[in-house]
């Protein structure tokens, strides 16, 4: 709090403290008191209302854009960015660039979203594996992960995209998920290692739960803090590597709109329409933005002890 | 020490080994087999001339017979023939290794500079105005789409104001010397500034929290009791300790940057392997293609196994287990 006084200072700590000590004191479960603190992290709240602003806005483009996005009209091509008619101008088809980011979010969106739940459920499974059974099976799975870490992904993707056919979003989620689950898998291994001996476990092994019970009934919902905070940062992550491979041309493919494959051609029509270049690249970095702080702010709520 | 560089060692022996074998299965996967292309490309050709072929070049053996000799081939620097060069595809990776180097070297040794410098000036300024200037910066640098920041730079720095490139690497004719260096620089600074902003970002969130954490240990106190100038104090004390994880975050970063490579040189025509690769692809080269993340592999794994290396130097308490 800067500008502040020192007094001033002084007491909004000792407020904190207070209303901090009073949270634990009446008894609040662990997700009470991470919601509490999430509702009160500012840029958290900022980043999930966008979220949801995007969202809404993918989910309702049939009803609420205002042109059909893959109507061509050779009168109406270039058309600057203006408050009346094309809000964001036309492409060198006469679309609607507004028309079209917003059914290019449906995509990238979905990519993210389906990304991230498909990638928690892997790396959770491989994780849990790995941390309840140790072992061989732990140093296998660890070492695949390592080797997973050191390879630079989007060259990967790259080849595996130009070897797997089809364009469409099934293709590169399989493909993200194929290779993107390491961190889940690290995050809940280490979890699982430090929950296994703990005395619910024991309990529910002696009363004769059998090991996939324990894993998935047990283990895995009590690791699920940072699996949370990892998914909503893969939506990020996931839209960010989408939009690169379909810029690249060998993500989602045309006529199917992307915001990655809006700018494949922008480059070249750079001096003529530089919003074509502007608008859908700016549409990334918002949604990627706004998924990064509801992600720290989730972080910051689930785990007191990470602080950054 | 020696028993952790050791290990590590093997380690990078056993990334390695797991790399080769997913290469290898990539390569298995990959459409049209030499022989293939050759069957392709003559209309006369018999189909015992094709079964001979494929048995002089053992596309009929058992996989891991052909794993054993791929790899044997590949240690000897034989990674086959470029489809759309007609040239050994070493050459062709080696030749575009240095223009990638230089990319990479400058863009690291950039967002390591700025961001430890922003990092530690946040951290020292908790909550002041710059602070917060750079924490968000920071944010919106992980954000930010490489490619669309690289067309964003060219529409500001190459088109509106023409102060720089759009692209490429120098311009032809260009006397050598001088002039010479500076042209590079200046054809390096629209990538360069492109490349370094996710590192330089990622680094000062780093470098402001581990400056903050150390900042509040015993031994800074105990610097600052001695009497020693703020300066030495900060320089001396606290910087170096607050350094030694950042290193381990370096070697971690460089999949990204490389990431960050092959879309950089994409956008500014910057003929490193990243564009080779990018083109590879585009014309079904994979023979390329493999090449090109065979080395962006071996990069990483070599610099992990430098930054092991720096973190056991900087850090004499490291032990392994």
């Amino acid at each position: 709090m800067p500008g502040e006084s020192a007094p001033r200072q002084l007491a909004l700590r000792l407020e904190r403290l207070r209303s901090e000590a009073a949270g634990y004191a009446v008894g609040q479960s662990y997700w009470q008191i991470a919601r509490r603190r999430f509702l009160k992290h500012r840029l958290a709240m900022i980043g999930g209302t966008v979220c949801l602003l995007l969202t809404l806005m993918a989910v309702l483009a049939p009803w609420i854009a205002p042109h059909t996005f893959d109507r061509i009209d050779l009168n109406a091509r270039w058309t600057q960015p203006g408050l009346t008619g094309n809000v964001f101008g036309t492409d060198e088809l006469g679309r609607d660039v507004l028309t079209r980011i917003m059914y290019a979010g449906r995509i990238s969106l979905v990519v993210g979203y389906v990304t991230a739940v498909s990638i928690s459920i892997v790396g959770s499974l491989v994780g849990a594996v790995a941390g309840f059974y140790g072992g061989w099976v732990d140093s296998v799975l660890m070492r695949l992960v390592d080797m997973l870490i050191a390879i630079p992904l989007l060259p990967l993707y790259l080849i595996l995209a130009a070897l797997i056919p089809g364009g469409g979003v099934g293709r590169i989620v399989l493909i993200f998920t194929l290779f993107g689950w390491t961190t889940v898998a690290r995050l809940v291994r280490g979890q699982i290692l430090s929950l296994k001996s703990q005395d619910f476990v024991e309990a529910g092994r002696a009363m004769g739960a059998s090991e996939a019970r324990l894993i998935l009934r047990h283990l895995i919902p009590n690791a699920l803090a940072p699996v949370i905070v990892a998914a909503t940062l893969t939506v990020g992550t996931a839209i960010l590597s989408e939009s690169g491979l379909s810029y690249l041309g060998l993500g989602i493919q045309p006529p199917i709109p992307s915001w990655g494959n809006m700018l494949q051609r922008a480059q070249e029509y750079l001096l003529k329409a530089s919003w074509l270049a502007i608008f859908p690249g700016l549409f990334i970095f918002i949604t990627v933005l706004s998924f990064n702080f509801l992600g720290d702010g989730l972080r910051d709520a689930l785990d007191p002890r990470l602080k950054t | 020490m020696q028993r952790f560089l050791a290990r590590r060692l093997v380690h990078g022996v056993i990334i390695l080994i797991g790399l080769s074998i997913l290469m290898f299965t990539l390569l298995v996967l990959t459409p049209g087999d030499p022989v293939e292309l050759m069957a392709a490309s003559n209309p006369d050709i018999r189909p015992e001339d094709v079964a001979m072929l494929r048995q002089y070049y053992g596309l009929d053996d058992a996989m891991y017979v052909r794993y054993f000799k791929w790899v044997r081939s590949v240690l000897k620097g034989d990674l086959g023939y470029s489809r759309t060069y007609g040239t050994p595809v070493t050459k062709l990776v080696v030749d575009r290794l240095r223009n990638t180097l230089t990319l990479l070297a400058t863009s690291v040794a950039v967002a390591f500079t700025v961001g430890v410098t922003a990092g530690v000036y946040s951290a020292l300024h908790q909550y002041s105005a710059t602070d917060y200037v750079v924490t968000v910066a920071a944010f919106a640098g992980l954000a930010m789409p490489v490619f669309w920041q690289g067309i964003v730079f060219i529409l500001l720095f190459a088109v509106w104001l023409p102060w720089f490139p759009a692209g490429g690497m120098m311009t032809p004719g260009v006397a050598p010397g001088w002039p010479m260096v500076l042209d590079r620089l200046w054809h390096l600074v629209l990538p360069v500034s492109v490349l370094a902003t996710s590192g330089m970002a990622s680094w000062t969130r780093y470098m402001r929290s581990s400056m903050l954490e150390v900042v509040r240990h015993d031994y800074v106190r105990t610097a600052r009791a001695k009497g020693n100038p703020e300066r030495v104090v900060i320089n001396r004390h606290a910087l170096r300790n607050a350094l030694i994880p950042i290193i381990t975050l370096i070697a971690l970063s460089v999949p990204g940057i490389l990431n960050g490579a092959v879309l950089t040189e994409t956008v500014f025509s910057w003929p490193g392997m990243g564009l080779l690769l990018f083109q590879a692809v585009l014309g079904h080269d994979y023979n390329v293609a493999m090449a090109v993340l065979l080395f962006l592999a071996l990069m990483t794994v070599i610099f992990n196994l430098l930054a092991d290396l720096a973190y056991g130097l900087a850090d004499p308490r490291i032990r392994y287990d």
